[in-house]
């Protein structure tokens, strides 16, 4: 049941055996790390030591060692926590949404992509237990009976939803990245001698790749796909649920949902791509990685950008339209207030920069790919920044109104999530094979096919 | 499986060995298992292998996720412990609805994972038997337990692997 499309480059090029994907792959985990890798490790850990600095700070000390003040009193944290779970959401998207959709494409990126969506989800968590301020109670968001002290959680409120929608993404998704790597982890195995072939025995559950075992696995991953689908719609709706469901203007929209979701995957595949384009090189996978890949990541990229885009022009009509003074005013202050910096940010890095992509030329083009990942990702770092602190900034009671600046404390702990996320992808593409070599190699016979007899297709 | 003794022909190309295995099938010879580096389709089907069927326990666990979820917030927010919250009713389902989607998830995914590995045996501390280490990098294994094919001799089941295809037939004592 294979289709072939004959217009279609090849996903893998520099004509490799199955052995060579192989070799290519597992030289990584075999071999002593390079150069490249431990610059980029060294620091990624002198910026996580700095960052830990300041995390340790903000639990000595407290949240004052935040800019927040009594108007804005939600506003890095929140910001950064949105900001990297809708990082995390591109992941899921290549390995679940994209498998069921059967783009092949996918194969080559999709181990790093859901690496990137367990470390952000991470990254991400790590902002929720910052702005608890008393971290160590963090298990209180957790259903204990009230003999332990507590009430019953609030089932009815958000930030519950939050606790149970992330904990749920974040399983599911290191579960769904475990069981895609375990046949890879099996072919380390059988190339290993001595520990390493104790510990990746150990990790590969004693996977041999028997042909009743690989039906049962690819029904597993439809399975576990098809769950995975809906958890990353859900996982970001009720992230904009946190803000939909106040009555705060600027946060009570109805559009929220699909618009976090648009940018979620919008700024998830910005740094994938980032992370691929320097995997590609580092590793030297570019016949793994090419520039179709990057290509197809950017016309992602082109149309989520537009998408949100839509949705920010949607919402200043809603505003407007909608009569209401107060959402009239939120959204005007919004863009001509003393935070309308923010929003020019957010507006021309993220729905007018992406419109390069239009060209073909610019789309493979590696420089421009990485400039322009480099910018959405700072861009829809605005838009959250733009959503949460010039709605608050100006409430009900303009005695009360401020700017918000940030402290020393919003930075380190920022910087802290960086630290974290590169460290952790760094022993990623040491430890584990970077690339999915069974899906790999699945679908590279298709394609050499298609070049040596172009007329065949079967269905 | 002691004293088990297996013929092992090795394939290089996922084409052949799928043409190999009705041909080994058709001369009546039993095949203990095919291994390959990477799911080729059709291959089940040439086994006589039924289609799994992991859809039918996904559906079971995602169920209990969804009881057992609608169970917690309706027990905890409405009978232990009713919470007055803004007025509104002790149990509104709306506003559950999260919750129970997500624990539905969870249990559906990490039941089938479970399934899958009990099916499979697959375990960290399991001793996998691995009848030729290439079959995880670039070849397909056709094992063949000579202890199910009495009728056939082993020079037979050797020629036949020959001729459809194999570039090398070995032996493995298990």
């Amino acid at each position: 049941m294979e289709v072939v499309s004959p217009i279609r480059e090849k996903l893998v090029t520099g004509n490799k055996s199955y052995h060579d994907v192989t070799v290519d792959v597992c030289r990584h985990v075999e071999d002593e790390p390079t150069k490249e890798w431990k610059i980029a490790f060294g620091v990624s850990l002198l910026v996580l030591a700095y960052g830990s600095f300041w995390l340790g700070k903000t639990w000595w000390e407290g949240l004052g060692v935040w800019g927040l003040n009594k108007t804005v009193n939600w506003a890095w944290d929140i910001t950064n926590f949105v900001w990297w779970v809708g990082i995390g959401h591109a992941g899921t998207l290549i390995s679940a949404v994209l498998l069921l959709f059967r783009q092949k494409w996918r194969t080559s990126i999709n181990r790093a992509a859901e690496a990137m969506t367990i470390f952000a989800v991470l990254c991400a968590a790590s902002f929720i237990l910052m702005h608890m301020g008393r971290p160590w109670l963090a298990y209180w968001a957790l259903p204990l009976p009230n003999t332990f002290g507590s009430l019953w959680v609030n089932f009815n409120s958000p930030l519950i939803w939050d606790v149970f929608a992330i904990s749920t993404y974040f399983s599911v998704s290191l579960l769904f990245w475990f069981i895609g790597m375990v046949p890879d982890l099996a072919t380390i195995r059988d190339r290993a001698t001595g520990a390493r072939k104790t510990i990746y025995g150990a990790l590969s559950l004693g996977w041999t790749g028997g042909a009743r075992s690989w039906e049962r696995y690819e029904d597993l991953s439809l399975i576990l796909a098809g769950l995975a689908t809906p958890l990353v719609l859900s996982v970001h709706t009720i992230v904009s649920f946190d803000f939909a469901t106040s009555v705060i203007p600027g946060w009570h929209t109805t559009i929220f949902p699909p618009y976090f979701v648009a940018g979620a995957i919008f700024s998830g595949f910005a740094m994938v791509q980032n992370l691929m384009l320097f995997t590609r090189v580092v590793y030297k996978l570019e016949d793994y990685i090419t520039l179709e890949h990057i290509g197809l990541m950017n016309k992602i990229i082109l149309v989520t950008g537009s998408v949100v885009g839509v949705a920010y022009i949607t919402e200043f009509f809603i505003a407007a339209y909608s009569g209401v003074q107060y959402e009239r005013y939120a959204f005007f202050n919004r863009a001509t207030g003393p935070l309308w910096w923010s929003y020019a940010a957010m507006m021309s890095c993220n729905v007018l920069s992406p419109q390069i992509f239009w060209f073909r030329k610019m789309r493979e083009n590696i420089v421009v790919s990485f400039v322009i990942a480099v910018i959405v990702n700072i861009g829809m770092w605005f838009e959250r920044f733009v959503i949460i602190v010039t709605s608050l900034h100006r409430d009900y009671l303009p005695s009360s109104w401020t700017y918000f600046t940030p402290r020393m404390g919003d930075i380190g702990d920022y910087i802290f999530s960086f630290g974290f996320f590169f460290t952790l992808f760094f022993l990623f593409t040491k430890f584990l094979p970077v690339i999915n070599m069974a899906e790999v190699k699945a679908v590279m016979r298709s394609s050499s096919e298609m070049k040596e007899e172009p007329k065949k297709v079967t269905v | 499986m002691t004293d088990n003794k297996f013929l092992v022909g090795i394939y290089d190309d996922e084409r052949v060995v799928l043409k190999a295995v009705e041909k080994v099938r058709e001369s009546g010879i039993k095949i203990h298992e095919v291994f390959t580096p990477f799911p080729v389709h059709g291959l089940g089907h040439a086994l006589g292998y039924k289609m799994p069927r992991m859809g039918v326990p996904a559906f079971l666990f995602g169920m209990t996720g969804t009881v057992c979820a609608f169970l917690l917030t309706f027990w905890t927010m409405g009978v232990d412990w009713p919470m007055n919250v803004g007025g509104k009713n002790f149990f509104p389902f709306p506003t559950n609805i999260p919750i129970v989607f997500e624990l539905t998830v969870l249990f559906a995914a990490f039941g089938m994972a479970f399934t899958f590995f009990f099916m499979e045996g697959l375990g960290p501390t399991v001793k996998p038997l691995i009848f030729d280490p290439r079959s995880t990098d670039d070849k397909f294994i056709m094992a063949i337990d000579l202890g199910n094919n009495s009728s056939v001799t082993e020079g037979v089941i050797s020629d036949t692997l020959k001729n459809s295809g194999a570039i090398e037939v070995n032996i493995k004592e298990v």
